[in-house]
């Protein structure tokens, strides 16, 4: 069942690299991280790369593989040709730091710029009370496991490095719709998502959704109805209030 | 004279998961500058695995639930070993952490009336697990970071900084601690990416940095999981207790082998799967033992009515305490009745329909889908034990946190004695909170009994630490950690796993010394800056020590309880309940253990137990006059 797969793998640092290829056993059943790690343990034990749950649940493992986001830990080598070459290059849209390892400091700063979740200030501990309906909307996004390939594969910043500064980027869009139809969250965001986000920056062509592992529906439910909100409400600001009230209500 | 970035704070807590966050939250809300230290990216923790849910007696789902109801539980998990205290601290204050958790953001899954929906889990009397699908662990540690966020936030209006009182150094890993006489001074590191040395001045150090899985080979457990915590803390004079208590979940993936060991998650059944053997047959009927018999179903009817009135049914033994299912299950697998992979067949897709499955066990439904070409909807999962937890840990004072070292605290899965012999499912993330707080509070009161005498770090201890992380890249031509590695999982499953004998144990013993001379001359290429090879060969050392103290206290152990079974012991002994094995470092770096006295239950809380049942745990003098 065991074959000799060909791997071609970006090696260097932020100040360069190349791809360099290998030729490493792949078993049945396996991954690409599992070959990743073969290959650290045999050919390249300097090989860097991050990973922690080899199940598809803490987002650590983001790269490009043949030029597709992905986990490499949900990436079945049975997908690919026996003699297919499978080309494994870190995500693009981050510095390198090295090999396959990027810089992600970018979306740690653009969570601390959303204001957190505002409970009502009358409201004590385990007074909370909210229907499964309400909630399931927050919840999708909060399925996110923070991979960051949708932030990867973004065009408006995916190559755009200036754009950087006044666009957050689909992940943290998400982060304020979330709040945004949180049940109970007393804050103003869709004013923060359009003048501080950049939400006007995403027109909305899905690409976040395709690579998302967590089939969240990124742009549908998020995006789309945040950029709904903040039209409706650019015309009658009375709208968003109503919306607050009512459902705070239910 | 080591080059370093310096660094001094209040509170150092090693460890990014539940634990360390809510430990770090409370330090930070006592007004302590704190710095958090972990491994992976902030957000990665291991915590962020965890699946069916935390465990509170709020009373949501059955009203007749209180904290009593759970300490019995708890206590009936561990089979009476646990340390009584912790066990009563955790019940008590477990729900006023959960309910905490909405206020910083949380949204568990809810119950008709809006309130949070609790679930079943095996050993637990009544539904008691508060849940977002099967991805509880991500909710929890994403509400702890950005309720971590939000404390920056507040910083950040305060004085123009995020950073000022708390601050996250990611991806950076602690090889040593420091002390001044005999009390904490800080903790030395090196940064991953980059290699560099790190150093915090800090008088109080939370140690929140979770288990030891990776000593074994199949395990649920990730990279991180090397018991550095557990070793440090030796090193640096703290104890550890209950160290050959190890829990087997029983339901991991046997296939394909490279996911071989991940979990599956216990909901399964605990929302209706249930396991048979080749042979189609429900086996679990057969393995319920004395102590459990009263509480268990003796027929499959009766079983299967229990999911709908719990009130006058008793539950299906698929719902037994883990370390009776783990056994089980490797007995069905020894007799020949396994399924091809050397599991045994858990089943959903004929009890529940397929709209339910996926709802509400989805990232089941996704990995087995994605790993296995598995559908659980329409066929069974092939399951087999795993190793998934480490009970024991560093020995800490109950009501703070604090370890016999002063200024050293311990909280999370990293501390022993709350779960005595065997940890009730959904009852860690409950312990993350509920202890990771004490010891953030612990920490901060040490701190401020300390006044402005703080503990000083000499400049010898920093050289000899930067000395010893170097040590690996001094030699050529030795063996390829990785190498090592493998052999030491190999060793610890196979000799000190699930089942014990002493034999075997004396063996994996001459191994782990063995380890120790080729681990001493191992050999790391390439150079400081993210070298995986390098990281191995430190964790390594930590690997090493605690297997130690696992084979050892196991072999000392001649009784079966929990998570320590002997083949050549099968029985539990009353005279072994009451005694802890605590392990210690000697100066030559080997582990010692020395036999401790039980400190006897209070009587208040015997009372909650009936005599008969006290009967089947304690010895004769221990019973409560009657
Ligand atoms: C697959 C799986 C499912 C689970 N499901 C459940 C469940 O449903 N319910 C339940 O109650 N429990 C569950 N558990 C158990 C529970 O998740 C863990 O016991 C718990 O999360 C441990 O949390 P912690 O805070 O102690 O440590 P962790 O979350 O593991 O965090 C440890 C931290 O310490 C850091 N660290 C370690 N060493 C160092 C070092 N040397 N220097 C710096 N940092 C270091 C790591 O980087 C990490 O940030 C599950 C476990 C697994 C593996
Ligand atoms: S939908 Fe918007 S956020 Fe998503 S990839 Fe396209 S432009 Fe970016
Ligand atoms: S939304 Fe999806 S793709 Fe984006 S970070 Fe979260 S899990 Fe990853
Ligand atoms: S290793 Fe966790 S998502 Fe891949």
């Amino acid at each position: 069942m065991s074959y000799k797969g060909k791997f071609r793998v970006w090696r260097g640092d932020s100040e360069g690299g190349d791809l360099k290829d290998y030729e490493v056993e792949v078993n049945e059943g396996e991954v690409v991280l599992d070959v990743i790690h073969r290959l650290q343990a045999t050919q390249a034990p300097d090989l860097a790369v991050r990973w922690n749950c080899k199940a598809g649940k803490c987002g650590s493992c983001s790269a490009e593989i043949n030029g597709m986001p992905k986990l490499m830990c949900m990436c079945r080598m049975n997908t690919f040709e026996e003699d297919e070459v499978v080309t494994v290059t870190p995500m693009r849209t981050f510095p390198v730091m090295r090999d396959l390892v990027t810089d992600v400091s970018y979306n740690y700063q653009k969570a601390r710029e959303i204001p957190a979740f505002t409970p009502p200030a009358d409201l004590k501990p385990g007074e909370y009370r909210m229907q499964q309906v309400d909630v399931e909307r927050s919840q999708e996004f909060r399925k996110c496991i923070e991979c960051f390939l949708c932030q990867d594969t973004c065009h408006v910043i995916r190559d755009h490095e200036e754009n950087k500064e006044s666009f957050s980027g689909p992940r943290f869009l998400m982060r304020i719709a979330e709040l945004d139809m949180h049940p109970l969250d007393a804050a103003d965001r869709q004013h923060e998502a359009q003048e501080q986000h950049g939400l006007g920056f995403c027109n909305i062509t899905k690409c976040c959704t395709e690579v998302c592992p967590e089939h969240i529906k990124i742009t549908d439910n998020a995006l789309i109805p945040m950029k709904e909100r903040v039209v409706d409400r650019k015309y009658d600001p009375i709208v968003w209030l109503g919306n607050k009230i009512r459902r705070r209500g239910a | 004279m080591t080059e370093l970035e310096r660094h001094s704070y209040d509170v150092v807590v090693i460890g990014a998961g539940g634990a360390g966050l809510r430990a770090a939250i409370e330090a930070r809300e006592q007004g302590k500058r704190t710095a958090i230290v972990c491994k992976s990216l902030f957000g990665k923790a291991h915590t962020v695995m965890a699946e069916g849910g935390c465990a509170a007696a709020m009373g949501n789902a059955n009203s007749n639930d209180n904290w009593q109801v759970h300490y019995r539980d708890t206590m009936r998990g561990g089979k009476f070993l646990n340390n009584w205290r912790m066990a009563e601290l955790h019940a008590q204050e477990a729900p006023d952490r959960v309910w905490e958790l909405e206020t910083y953001g949380a949204l568990f899954d809810r119950t008709p009336d809006g309130r949070i929906s609790q679930r079943n889990f095996g050993g637990h009397t009544y539904p008691r697990l508060a849940h977002v699908g099967d991805r509880t662990g991500l909710e929890l540690i994403r509400t702890l970071q950005q309720k971590i966020v939000s404390l920056q936030q507040e910083d950040f209006q305060a004085t123009g900084d995020y950073e000022a009182n708390l601050k996250v150094y990611a991806e950076c890993t602690v090889t040593e601690l420091l002390k001044d006489g005999d009390a904490i001074s800080g903790a030395f590191g090196y940064w991953r990416e980059s290699g560099r040395f790190i150093l915090f001045d800090a008088p109080a150090v939370v140690l929140a940095t979770g288990g030891v899985g990776k000593s074994f080979k199949v395990t649920s457990n990730s990279w991180e999981y090397t018991g550095d915590g557990h070793a440090l803390a030796m090193r640096a004079g703290a104890t550890l207790i209950n160290m050959e208590f190890i829990q087997f979940h029983p339901t991991g993936m046997v296939w394909p082998p490279s996911v071989k060991g991940i979990l599956v998650t216990e909901s399964v059944r605990g929302d209706g799967g249930v396991l048979k053997n080749s042979e189609g047959k429900r086996f679990m009927f057969e393995y319920v033992p004395d102590v459990f018999r009263a509480q268990y179903a003796e027929t499959e009817d009766e079983a299967d009515r229990w999911y709908k009135d719990p009130d006058n049914n008793r539950r299906p033994p698929e719902l037994l305490p883990r370390d009776e299912v783990a056994r089980a299950i490797n007995s069905e697998v020894k007799a020949g009745r396994g399924t091809p992979h050397g599991g045994v067949f858990l089943d959903v897709s004929t009890r529940l329909p397929a709209e339910e499955i996926t709802r509400r066990l989805p990232s089941m439904h996704h990995q087995f889908k994605e790993l296995a070409d598995v559908d659980i909807t329409a066929e069974p999962m092939e399951v087999g034990p795993t190793c998934h937890y480490v009970m024991g840990g560093v020995e800490v004072d109950p009501d703070t946190a604090q370890s016999v070292v002063p200024g050293l605290f311990a909280a999370g899965e990293v501390a022993g004695g709350m779960h005595g012999s065997n940890r009730l499912g959904g009852n860690s993330l409950s312990d993350l909170l509920v202890f990771g707080r004490r010891a953030g509070m612990g920490a901060a009161t040490y701190v401020d009994q300390l006044g402005s005498e703080r503990p000083k770090i000499a400049e010898a201890d920093i050289d000899a630490a930067a000395a010893e992380a170097l040590a690996p890249f001094e030699l050529e031509g030795g063996e390829n950690p990785y190498t090592i590695h493998t052999e030491l999982q190999q060793s610890m499953n196979d000799l000190v796993g699930i089942i014990r004998k002493e034999e075997e144990m004396e063996r994996a013993l001459a191994k782990l010394a063995e380890y120790r001379g080729r681990i001493a001359k191992m050999t790391v290429e390439g150079h400081r800056q993210f070298n995986p090879g390098w990281h191995l060969a430190l964790d390594l050392r930590n690997m090493l020590t605690v297997s130690e103290c696992v084979a050892k206290a196991a072999l000392q152990r001649q009784e079966s309880r929990g998570g320590h079974t002997r083949d050549d012991f099968p029985g539990m002994n009353a005279d072994w309940r009451k005694l802890l094995l605590v392990c210690s470092l000697d100066t030559d770096g080997g582990v010692n253990v020395v036999r401790k006295d039980q400190i006897p239950m209070r009587d208040d809380l015997l009372e909650l137990f009936e005599l008969d049942e006290l009967k089947k745990y304690l010895t004769e003098e221990e019973l409560p006059a009657t």
